[in-house]
């Protein structure tokens, strides 16, 4: 009995158990409960679950090396992927535009199972900082052709796509310029702020204290908040409507995630500044820097580790509330999730929300390596 | 010439440093010793104005320190501080060239200055321009230290223990190669420290202090044999007394003619290490390499207070 790698034996329970359960539902239109088709129903079913299964099982012994951890968990989810777009294109009878082929929970926990190898396996490899470059950039490229290359056209939620094609760009846009615009606003304002509780330590209870209290209002409530107390503002304030100001649409929606961000930012830099060693700051001043030097030289520099760490919590955080804004007219792609609530469409709501779980996972990853990379530099 | 007058500073009403006064003449070498909390530290830091001087005045030159911008009077002042203070994320050249570069000087004159440095604290410019501190031993890190604050070529230089961290057999070299660099570069030097052995083999002239006091300010052969007040005797130690009174002379500044057996001694060495040499080979006289011999005798008369 060979030792076995406890990870790799939760990740092929979760795997056998999504062989085990439906691929896909097959649907008569999108709106209606469809029926599972497993895996096995499906042409050349019964090998791809062999392989996938043998993938999983064999990953399991400890000394299964790290690489072919790698290549069999990209290759399953490979597998499971181009499954899900054939038996899109297989299921429906021909000339029925109406049946829909969505993922099902077998699909779900595929993905889940060989997401967690790949990790794992980049994991024990322990690759180099621009490996890990190319290794993200090598995902994302995959992902990104296996959607151009039409095979997954049939799946629903990329029939949702095809009727949104030029709203989702638009929402997509959206989308970034909020997560973007609310973190650019946030660095622009928080910053500074930190740097002043830094250099005037009365103030930094009271503020950490509002911005702490800002912190723990529900995510719905203060973008609730926002309609009243904006829609004051632009009705009696004059000019504040030619300014954009409003109670609907992306201006609270913005408001709202940067009043969210601004906490990570200004404590962060607080943290940061407060972490460079006292002889350095020293040193610093007694060579005769000013303060402006000895801020722009020796401390921001030191902090900036940290810094990127708030901007990599804040960005993952506001591409994820983003989604909100659908529901006060702020556009991302929560419009498609809250439409596809409203209309009970799934396939909708997934249209909204797997965009939004990949650009998270992707900015979340990318910003962990910038990390590693400026820690490397100071340390 | 550095001269300090009446200079106090107070925090909460109870003063730190208390109406000190001293002159340190060009090119000497300075150490300001006592125990922690004896205002010597915060005496230092009033030179280049890390501390304002609650009142007094300090004089560089003539010049009263506070009629300057406290930042550009630190940039003509060397400052070094245990742990030496490197910043992490600048390499050693980077480091060295803080000072210059704040002065604003040809990109040229600073790296030939950054090598001269290097090459003059013994080490390669080549294998050590571009290291990151945290590649640097703490010998190495505090030479680098003492490289920076002398980049400038300020007339005075300021070190607050500088040797603090290092262990110590480094710490023995880097004295004397502090020392040597002083003479060689003529700098005028302040140190702190609260090492009486380091005070007495560093010093031209040692100020003892005690709760924010000047108790005494000396030629070290005469803090060691006629103490001012009870604490600076307490500080030499009664015991390590006639020991530290023989390693301020030479064996060169006692030989005398005549011959004696065994391995010679050379000229260079102080009287505390001839002494060492004479008990550990039972000999009551050593001959000294280029001629004449140091006696016993004599090293046991040097050994006493005149």
């Amino acid at each position: 009995m060979p030792r076995l790698w406890p990870p790799a034996v939760l990740f092929a329970m979760i795997g056998l158990a999504g062989l085990a359960l439906p691929l896909v539902q097959f649907k008569a239109n999108r709106i209606v409960p469809g029926e599972g088709v497993g895996l096995a129903a499906l042409p050349h079913g019964p090998w791809v679950m062999l392989g996938l299964g043998a993938a999983l099982v064999l990953a399991c012994p400890d000394r299964w090396p790290a690489v072919a951890r790698l290549a069999s968990a990209v290759a399953g989810l490979i597998a499971a992927t181009l499954m899900l777009g054939m038996a899109a294109s297989h299921l429906p009878p021909a000339g029925n535009s109406l049946a829909r082929v969505a993922p099902a929970s077998g699909f779900w926990l595929l993905v889940l199972a060989f997401g967690l190898m790949v990790a794992d396996a980049v994991n024990r490899l322990r690759p180099s900082l621009a490996l890990r470059w190319v290794m993200l950039a090598g995902a994302v490229a995959l992902a990104a052709g296996i959607l151009a290359s039409g095979l997954l056209d049939g799946v629903s939620v990329m029939r949702e796509y095809a009727t949104r094609r030029d709203l989702f760009g638009r929402e997509a846009q959206a989308h970034l310029a909020l997560a973007f615009g609310s973190l650019g606003l946030a660095l622009l304002a928080g910053i500074p702020l930190g740097i002043a509780i830094f250099q005037v330590r009365r103030w930094r209870g009271p503020v950490l204290g509002v911005l702490n209290i800002l912190q723990t209002i529900p995510s719905l409530a203060l973008f609730g908040m926002m309609i009243p107390v904006l829609g004051w503002v632009a009705a009696t304030v004059p000019g504040a409507t030619q300014a954009g100001v409003s109670g609907i649409g992306t201006f609270p929606a913005l408001v709202a995630l940067f009043l969210y961000s601004l906490l990570p930012v200004v404590s962060n830099t607080l943290a940061g500044l407060s972490g460079v060693p006292a002889p350095t700051r020293e040193a610093a001043v007694g060579l005769g820097m000013t303060r402006a030097q000895v801020m722009a030289q020796v401390l921001l520099p030191l902090a900036l580790p940290v810094l990127l760490a708030a901007v990599r919590i804040v960005l993952v955080q506001n591409i994820g509330l983003a989604v909100i804004a659908g529901l006060i007219g702020g556009g991302g792609f929560g419009t498609f999730v809250f439409q596809g609530l409203g209309q009970t469409a799934m396939d909708l709501v997934l249209l909204g929300a797997l965009p939004t779980i990949a650009l998270a996972l992707v900015a979340g990853i990318a910003l962990d390596l910038l990390v590693q990379g400026t820690r490397r530099g100071a340390a | 010439m550095i001269e300090i007058r009446h200079l106090t500073r107070v925090y909460d009403g109870v003063p730190v440093v208390n109406d000190v006064s001293l002159t340190i003449g060009t090119g000497e070498l300075a150490v300001l010793v006592g125990t922690s909390g004896s205002g010597k530290t915060t005496l230092l830091r009033m030179i280049n104005r890390l501390v304002q001087p609650t009142s007094g005045q300090v004089l560089v030159e003539g010049v009263d320190t506070a009629t300057l911008p406290a930042h550009l009077l630190r940039r003509r002042i060397g400052y070094a501080i245990q742990g030496h203070g490197l910043f992490p994320h600048r390499t050693v050249a980077q480091n060295i060239a803080t000072v210059p570069r704040l002065l604003g000087w040809p990109r040229a004159r600073i790296d030939a200055r950054v090598d001269e440095l290097l090459a003059l604290f013994q080490l390669d410019p080549a294998t050590f321009r571009n290291r990151m501190p945290h590649q640097l031993s703490g010998g190495q890190a505090q030479r680098v230290g003492v490289a920076r604050a002398l980049a400038a070529k300020p007339d005075l230089l300021l070190m607050d223990e500088p040797f603090g961290a290092l262990d110590p057999l480094i710490r023995a070299k880097a004295q004397a190669d502090l020392r040597a660099i002083q003479q060689k570069l003529g700098t005028t030097l302040i140190l702190v420290t609260h090492d009486m052995q380091e005070a007495v083999d560093l010093g031209d002239r040692i100020a003892v202090m005690d709760g924010g006091r000047l108790l005494q300010y000396d030629h070290p052969a005469r803090i060691l044999t006629q103490p001012a007040a009870p604490f600076v005797r307490d500080l030499i130690g009664a015991t390590d007394r006639p020991l530290r009174l023989l390693s301020l002379k030479t064996v060169g500044d006692l030989a005398q003619p005549g011959d004696a057996e065994g391995p010679a001694i050379p000229p260079e060495a102080t009287l505390h290490d001839a002494l060492a040499e004479c008990l550990w080979t039972g000999r009551t006289a050593l001959p000294v390499q280029g001629g004449g011999i140091v006696t016993l005798d004599a090293l046991r008369a040097e050994a006493r207070p005149r």
